[in-house]
């Protein structure tokens, strides 16, 4: 009897409580911080990365999430720091990237934008992926480079209370605040 | 075997909205297993397999009952070193509700909270479909998210809500809700020993066991860290920027320092859930996990196996402390026997053997190799590593193996089961034993159990019998693939 009231505390109260306190305090972290426009359409989670190839588009980082940046399929590609497939991967990623970016052969290529993240929806790249990609995209749309390092500054995430995590630019965010701009 | 009835028949049951079917029947034997254990072993995909009705009753309710009994283990041992002359150890039941309603259940409905303010998930909504900025299709996942988390973190479970775990952005949604989730892995274990010293009336025995631990976790974060900012030299090589590290299955709002924090932390504690993949991390960066979970995840621990599994070590020092000065081991007053040491020797070596034994087995037979993800020395690592993290009820994993087959559930399904009621039985003798015994007067004779020569002592017994048991083992995974790798040598 005790361990059936147990039960129905821990997994019924319990996990009610928090839904209704969360949906009264927080309604749209407690739903996914859902990006909706006018008309009703999602367009995704703030949270979540989304696929981008488009030239006038930051780039994500590589996703192992189903077929990329699949959020039904979270995971990474759990590739070891000897094997053979992740190093020909990691080859063809940077050529991709200095050729798409017209980089140099010298130019050493930011560790994050030629490396799958562990939950393949990460969505932020690193200030310097960013700064990388930026004459590029700021090509692509004939704006100017300081106008774009404008929205890359306003849309990048700091570390938690200035002294937690990395610093990331939110890529979802920054890429509808370019578009917004036209 | 109720657990096992809900995954089974969770396409019958309500609060299904994605439709998802039955999982099969070894993937269900190892789930029900691997939840009542406290392992949280994820075979299964979360998102991809788990109704809600799953993840809140099947799942959730051993999150709570498996942390609330391995805290009364810890506390019937306790109570068998501070009683004396006494036949019992208290009521296992009056103890299990206690620490559920009175500890786990409040905590918890704070911090989900918290998480939700963060970005955290808690609602019974379908999946919702988005279109993507580019005009593709993205499924996002929905569901009580917050609630399941945050027991899952305290109660050092670490089943994951979702496949990538603590990785996934709605499971960790900022560096902060990342901080305090690592903190209430360890709050429970570290606030263990200082009740241990109250309860023994030796609140610096309490501490001394505190700093042990605290010295093996420093170390062990130290090293990772070390590793994983220094990166992969193969990689430099091919133009990665070195000054990045190794960002492979990493997220950049964490970055190497954080991942390598949690990393340690919940192989530290037998939490089992993580923020990047280990099986990613560099040689040694993976070796530091592996080699937590194999010491028995005595650092800070499990919520109550932590203290449990320290106090076999701490007692085992006390005989070897005994030994050298000859004079019968004396713990706490208590006069240390051969059935005690037996004891604490058979719980060690049931670990051993079954992590040792499946290892092998598996890696020397066709199904052991078919699941491997990579080749050459860090395969072996793979198979290591899950039979470590299954019989030590870790539950991490270098996920690269592909566990979800009928011999891999079962084998890892019986490694939990041992690695926990084999433990738990020993040391409830233990337990046993000890309260029964008078306590004699402390002597000038008598070995403090506190103070810097205790904690050595400690430390020294801990890895001297961690490294005789594994380091073979290791030499061939993690070591020598150290070595590979900065010849350059691919597999």
């Amino acid at each position: 009897m005790a361990t059936l009231i147990l039960a129905v505390v821990c997994c019924g109260v319990y996990p009610l409580v928090v839904y209704g306190v969360a949906q009264l305090a927080f309604p749209r972290q407690a739903n996914g911080s859902l990006i909706v426009t006018k008309d009703g359409t999602v367009r995704g989670s703030e949270l979540l990365g989304q696929d981008f190839t488009e030239a006038k588009y930051f780039h994500p980082r590589p996703s192992a999430a189903g077929n990329g940046y699949d959020a039904a399929n979270s995971g990474g590609r759990n590739l070891g720091p000897t094997s053979q497939k992740l190093d020909s991967l990691i080859k063809e990623r940077i050529a991709a990237y200095r050729t798409e970016n017209g980089l140099s052969d010298q130019t050493e290529v930011p560790a994050d934008a030629v490396t799958a993240s562990g939950s393949g929806l990460d969505p932020h790249i690193s200030l310097r992926n960013a700064e990388l990609q930026l004459p590029r995209v700021a090509k692509a749309r004939n704006t100017s480079e300081t106008k774009v390092r404008e929205l890359v500054a306003q849309n990048t995430d700091q570390p938690s209370l200035s002294i937690l995590g990395e610093p990331g630019v939110s890529v979802l965010k920054l890429n509808l605040a370019l578009d917004s701009i036209e | 075997m109720f657990t096992y009835a809900i995954l089974r028949l969770q396409y019958l049951l309500p609060l299904n909205p994605q439709h998802l079917g039955p999982l099969s029947p070894d993937l269900a034997f190892n789930t029900a297993v691997s939840f009542t254990t406290n392992t949280n072993w994820q075979n299964y995909g979360g998102e991809s397999t788990m109704s809600y009705f799953s993840q809140m009753v099947a799942l959730a309710l051993h999150n709570f009952a498996s942390a609330a009994v391995g805290i009364g283990l810890a506390a019937a041992l306790v109570r068998g070193i501070a009683r004396h002359s006494a036949k019992t150890l208290g009521n296992f039941w009056v103890d299990l509700v206690r620490v559920t309603y009175y500890l786990l259940l409040p905590i918890c409905l704070v911090f989900a909270v918290f998480l939700v303010s963060q970005g955290m998930i808690q609602n019974f909504k379908p999946y919702t479909q988005a279109t993507t900025v580019e005009g593709a299709t993205q499924t996002i996942v929905q569901g009580p998210m917050a609630s399941q988390v945050a027991i899952k973190m305290l109660g050092t479970n670490g089943g994951g809500y979702v496949n990538a775990n603590a990785a996934h952005p709605f499971e960790n949604p900022t560096p902060l809700s990342n901080f305090i989730q690592m903190l209430s892995i360890f709050s429970i274990g570290s606030g263990l020993t200082y009740w241990l010293g109250r309860m023994t009336k030796n609140q610096a025995h309490g501490w001394s066991v505190w700093t042990a631990m605290m010295i093996l976790f420093l170390a062990g974060v130290l090293t990772c860290w070390w590793a994983e900012s220094a990166g992969n030299p193969i990689h430099h090589q091919l133009g990665v920027a070195a000054a990045d590290g190794n960002m492979e299955g990493k997220e950049v709002r964490f970055g190497v320092f954080n991942s390598a924090l949690f990393a340690t932390i919940t192989t530290d504690a037998s939490c089992g859930a993580v923020n990047s993949m280990h099986d990613s991390f560099t040689p040694l960066g993976g070796f530091v996990p592996l080699f937590n979970i194999q010491l028995g995840e005595i650092i800070f621990g499990g919520v109550g196996a932590g203290l449990y599994g320290m106090l076999v070590f701490v007692i085992l020092a006390v005989f070897i402390a005994g030994l050298m000065v000859g004079r019968t081991p004396e713990y706490l007053g208590k006069k240390i026997g051969a059935f005690d040491v037996k004891m604490a020797m058979l719980s060690l070596l049931v670990l051993c053997l079954s992590i040792l034994g499946f290892a092998a087995w598996a890696a020397v037979s066709e199904w052991g190799k078919a699941g491997l993800n990579n080749a050459g020395p860090h395969g072996l690592s793979e198979m290591l590593y899950a039979f470590s993290s299954a019989t030590g009820n870790n539950g991490s994993a270098f996920a690269g193996l592909s566990g979800n087959t009928p011999w891999y559930n079962t084998t890892l399904g019986i490694a939990m089961l041992i690695g926990r009621f084999w433990m738990i039985i020993p040391i409830m003798a233990l337990a046993g034993s000890l309260a029964q015994k008078k306590v004699a007067p402390a002597s000038v004779g008598t070995f403090p159990v506190h103070g810097g020569t205790f904690v050595i002592l400690l430390l020294g017994t801990i890895l001297l019998v961690g490294a005789l048991n594994f380091l073979p083992a290791l030499a061939l995974g993690p070591i020598v693939e150290h070595f590979q790798m900065l010849q350059g040598k691919l597999f």
